[in-house]
């Protein structure tokens, strides 16, 4: 228990860390690089909540696609590396009220309703029980996904075309 | 563990999505922030998954990650479209709203 | 039982044409329409076989009771026997197959086919009404910028009608019905160039939308119906008219039912107060107004509501007699639509306006319990309906120069056009009620149910709007068909008001021969198959020479209430046949021997007021646009500028100088651009108030970021403070 507490606590810290660099940093490189740290992170926390398929998920899309994706915006759009103005605009302060005020109203309704619940983890998630609940009881759902891609797929497309 | 650490991981994420959103001015910087809000929502749902014994939490997190690609290649779409329109991917010269 | 079993093939066939025609259709000799009429025949054959072994499937049920029908028809000659003879017949169950189409959370969900008389009597009317004006439209459309599309589009409307048609669950049946709905979509903005044929497109679409919630919510209704009777839900019909019947469901749940059901029907099926897209929905090619918005699109709500009659029949406590929702909707239909084909000039408009009236007397036939005289009507409707619009746009082609402007561009054309012109009367006599014609045997049924059934006034409405029909009629044929020819000359008569792509399609066409002349065949052999049709359609169910057999084939004997079947009378009959050629004669008098009051709306000022009142439609339109969208819109405009000004400047502290003039000046914004003037006024007012807080004044994105996300924090701050 007291390892698996101990591995928590370093990866939440490298993803707060992580999260932070994303809203701060100066350099939009690096940022998709904290967002890398991010979502590894939550990936091994998959891992650590035994949903070992989420997580394996989660760094082949995100990490393999999405972040690559978000690469190739920032080349496309010649986002500044060495930036001469900020990257931040005059909100910094007020995004600090709804942020702030979010971080503590979650908080404290979640120690509020939730207090010292323990998670009991018998055995990692076996994937069967993962693809019995997409195709059986969310068969229906997953096709609607599967068309929004496509939709989605085809927008893009259409969106990013030149003419 | 406890449940409520990684609820309270997943709050501070959405809490910092938020602030990244309204700050940055780069618009991939402000879709980064949204990933974030996202990536918070699914550290909920598979908590809540192992705590409750339940696999559809995870279900819902896959079909989050999806709808979260789907997201970033429309949003990807839209952002190269303003930049070729206004030669600019900063969200302060996307004012048109204004009167 | 090949072809009741395999029904569901009439639909697939047009629907494998749309593909081939969607993707090869450019590449073939004809442009596509070859595959479109081939499959249209393919069904045709199908539908035909359908009907031929259902009318087997039911004399076989009917011989187990011995020659009952015989007895029973003899009876209803010598007027003995007021009721039906379909309560003593043997129960004729539909022919029902389903597959599942899909399950999720243990519910599954079929789709399949439902084979009864109404169902092979809808599928014969609409392969053979499609099939006609797929040969039709080779020669109407010839030459046209989006050939190919055109008949990719029909084929695609006929499998989705086809598909509603044989639907064995509701949910089905709604999956069709939308995609009529966006085949109608299509087609009337055909020539989407013109801005008004894309307006009228939006228009249909969107105010049949507005009837499709009340679909939507009545199907989800439909589920429950079933579950509160047998425990287990479902959409299927069968088990949903069992279930309305069975008296184990509440009343309201029926009433909420049928109301929702209702207002899908007033959507689709054209009736008041939402009819108003119908005689828009013109723009498209004629055609397609023959095929979509006379013959089978339209009465997709008539079918809906003989479909489900059950659930209405309970819902409305039709049997009761009085009045009810349904009655009293279409019987407004009848006289509103009526009365506005008078004031018409485009000669689609008259028929548009036509056929909400004969929708409204088939919505009004079901709602007094005149089951099989309204579908009987929708039958022989189709006919004669289908005919004046091929025989409008027969007019059009080859008479007018691709106008329909009655009195601009057409007159005297009974010369030129003998055969458009003789099939053009019997389709308006059939339409007027004159017997034997179609029209006559069908609306006269309805005017006598309603009459015995408890129903008095609505037969005097239907009987006012018989009258109307035939003068309408009349004068139609009058400014089409007589007079002097007024088309033409010089100028090649191009009327104004014909769109560009009629222009278009005239210049290509017929640059050659200017003047008026008979349409080809291929025009004319559609327009005298129907009219055949609208001659002896209504001998089908011809009572007083003892021919019942629509009734007979038609009429469900499973899961239906008994209604009551008057026998036919000779002196209402009598009555409906003289008010309709004293309609006749009015209408003569005025045209021809320009008798009575000519003019007189010019000279009276009530008369005067009355026709300014039927030439803007009621002001219905007007109504939609500017009093509930504006009223809408304008509040909303006002209140949100309302909270810019006065509770963001009083939490920040702002500044009231300078509000007057903002406001006046946001105010005609607002005004001016509608939704545009919402956005605006925020920034506008944000901005405003933002001269207090000068480091957060915006117009920006994240600026209502920021204020969306500070709501949601507040509000949830305030959720918690309140748990």
């Amino acid at each position: 228990m007291i390892a698996e507490n101990v591995a928590f606590g370093i990866i939440a810290a490298a993803m707060a860390f992580g999260a932070v660099g994303v809203v701060r940093t100066q350099n939009v490189v690096h940022a998709a690089l904290f967002l890398v740290v991010v979502l590894a992170g939550s990936a091994a926390q998959y891992i650590l909540l035994g949903a070992e398929f989420v997580a394996w998920v989660q760094v082949l899309v995100y990490i393999g696609a999405v972040i690559v994706l978000f690469l190739f915006g920032i080349m496309l759009t010649r986002a500044p590396m060495h930036p001469t103005e900020p990257m931040d605009n005059n909100l910094r302060f007020w995004a600090l009220l709804p942020s702030g005020l979010l971080a503590i109203v979650l908080g404290g309704l979640l120690i509020d309703a939730f207090g010292r619940d323990k998670i009991h983890l018998d055995a990692p998630t076996p994937n069967v029980a993962i693809t019995n609940s997409i195709f059986r009881v969310y068969l229906v759902p997953f096709e609607v996904v599967g068309v929004l891609l496509l939709a989605a797929l085809i927008g893009a497309v259409v969106l990013a075309r030149k003419d | 563990m406890l449940l409520n650490q990684f609820l309270l991981l997943g709050a501070f994420l959405f809490a910092t999505g938020v602030y990244g959103v309204v700050t940055r001015r780069n618009s991939v910087l402000v879709l980064m922030s949204v990933e974030l809000m996202l990536a918070a929502v699914n550290v909920n749902l598979v908590a809540f998954s192992a705590s409750l014994h339940s696999v559809a939490g995870q279900t819902f997190a896959l079909f989050v990650l999806t709808i979260a690609a789907a997201e970033v290649g429309v949003g990807l779409a839209m952002i190269l479209l303003i930049y070729r329109n206004l030669h600019s991917s900063d969200l302060d010269d996307v004012d048109v709203l204004k009167g | 039982m090949f072809f009741l079993d395999h029904a569901w093939l009439v639909p697939l066939i047009p629907a494998l044409s749309f593909a081939v025609i969607l993707f090869f259709g450019k590449r073939m000799p004809k442009g596509g329409s070859e595959v479109g009429v081939a499959a249209l025949g393919a069904s045709w054959v199908l539908a035909c076989g359908a009907f031929y072994q259902w009318v087997r499937h039911v004399d076989n049920a009917a011989g187990a009771k011995g020659a009952a029908g015989s007895v029973k028809a003899f009876a209803s000659s010598l007027k003995l026997a007021a009721t039906s003879s379909g309560e003593h017949a043997a129960p004729v169950a539909p022919i029902v197959h389903s597959v599942t189409w899909f399950q999720n959370a243990g519910i599954k969900l079929g789709v399949g086919i439902q084979i009864d008389g109404l169902a092979v009597m809808m599928m014969f009317v609409v392969t053979t009404i499609s099939l006609l004006v797929h040969v039709y439209s080779t020669e109407y459309m010839r030459d046209d910028r989006r050939y190919t599309y055109f008949f990719a589009a029909l084929s695609l409307f006929t499998a989705s009608m086809l598909l509603l048609v044989v639907a064995d669950n509701t949910l089905q049946l709604l999956v069709g019905w939308e995609l009529v709905g966006l085949c109608s979509f299509m087609l009337i903005g055909h020539w989407w160039e013109e801005k008004p044929n894309s307006d009228a497109a939006l228009k249909a679409f969107l105010t049949t939308r507005t009837g499709d919630i009340g679909l939507i919510c009545g199907v989800i209704m439909t589920y429950f119906i079933v579950q509160r009777a047998t425990g287990v839900g479902s959409f299927n019909i069968v088990a949903l008219n069992q279930a309305a019947l069975s008296g184990k469901v509440g009343h309201t749940i029926l009433l909420m039912t049928a109301v929702a059901l209702m207002a899908a029907i007033m959507g689709k099926s054209g009736q008041f107060p939402l009819h108003t897209w119908l005689p828009d929905a013109m723009a498209g090619p004629t055609p397609v107004s023959a095929l979509i918005h006379a013959a089978t699109m339209v009465v997709a709500g008539v079918y809906l509501g003989a479909r489900v009659y059950p659930v209405l029949f309970e819902g409305f406590s039709i049997g009761h007699g009085g009045v009810n929702l349904m009655a009293a909707i279409g019987g407004t239909t009848v006289i509103i639509g009526a009365a506005l084909a008078f004031v018409q000039d485009d000669i689609k408009k008259v028929l548009a306006y036509s056929t909400i009236s004969q929708l409204g007397y088939m919505v009004m036939g079901l709602g007094v319990g005149a089951w099989i005289a309204a579908i009987f009507h929708l039958f022989t409707h189709a006919f004669f309906k289908a005919d004046l619009f091929l025989g409008a746009g027969s007019v059009s082609h080859s008479g007018a120069h691709h106008s329909f402007d009655m009195k601009k561009d057409m007159g005297g054309l009974r010369k030129y056009m003998p055969q458009t012109f003789a099939t053009f009367v019997i389709g308006s006599l059939a339409l007027a009620g004159i017997f034997p014609l179609a029209g006559f045997w069908s609306k006269d049924e309805i005017l006598v149910t309603a009459g015995k059934g408890g129903y008095t006034f609505f037969m005097v409405v239907g009987l006012a709007g018989a009258f109307m029909t035939a003068a309408y009629m009349t004068r139609c044929i009058y400014l089409t068909f007589y007079g002097e020819y007024r088309g033409g000359g010089a100028d090649h008569g191009h009327d104004p008001l014909a769109t560009e792509a009629e222009q278009d399609v005239a210049h290509d066409a017929h640059e050659a021969h200017a003047g008026p002349h008979e349409s080809p065949t291929a025009i004319t052999a559609p327009l005298w198959i129907l009219s055949f049709f609208a001659v002896t359609a209504g001998l089908l169910n011809a009572e007083p020479f003892h021919i019942e057999k629509f009734k007979q084939w038609v009429e469900p004997r499973y899961a239906f209430p008994e209604l009551v079947h008057p026998a036919f009378s000779w002196p209402a009959a009598a009555l409906s046949v003289t008010i309709a050629l004293v309609g006749i004669g009015i209408s003569y008098q005025f045209y021809w021997l320009r008798r009575g009051l000519r003019d007189f709306s010019s000279r009276n000022a009530f008369a005067r007021a009355g026709k300014t009142f039927l030439v803007n439609k009621y002001y219905l339109d007007h109504l939609y646009t500017d009093i509930v969208v504006g009223s809408i819109k304008g509040p909303i405009a006002n209140a949100s500028y309302w909270v810019n000004q006065h509770v963001i400047d009083a939490v920040l502290n702002g500044v009231g100088r300078g509000s007057l003039s903002v406001a006046r000046f946001t105010y005609d914004v607002l005004d001016q651009r509608g939704v545009d003037g919402i956005v605006n006024g925020l920034a506008l007012g944000t901005g405003d108030a933002g001269g207090a807080a000068r480091a957060v004044e915006t117009g920006r994105l994240q600026w209502y970021a920021l204020m969306m996300f500070s709501g949601v924090a507040l509000f949830s701050v305030f959720l918690w403070i309140a748990h």
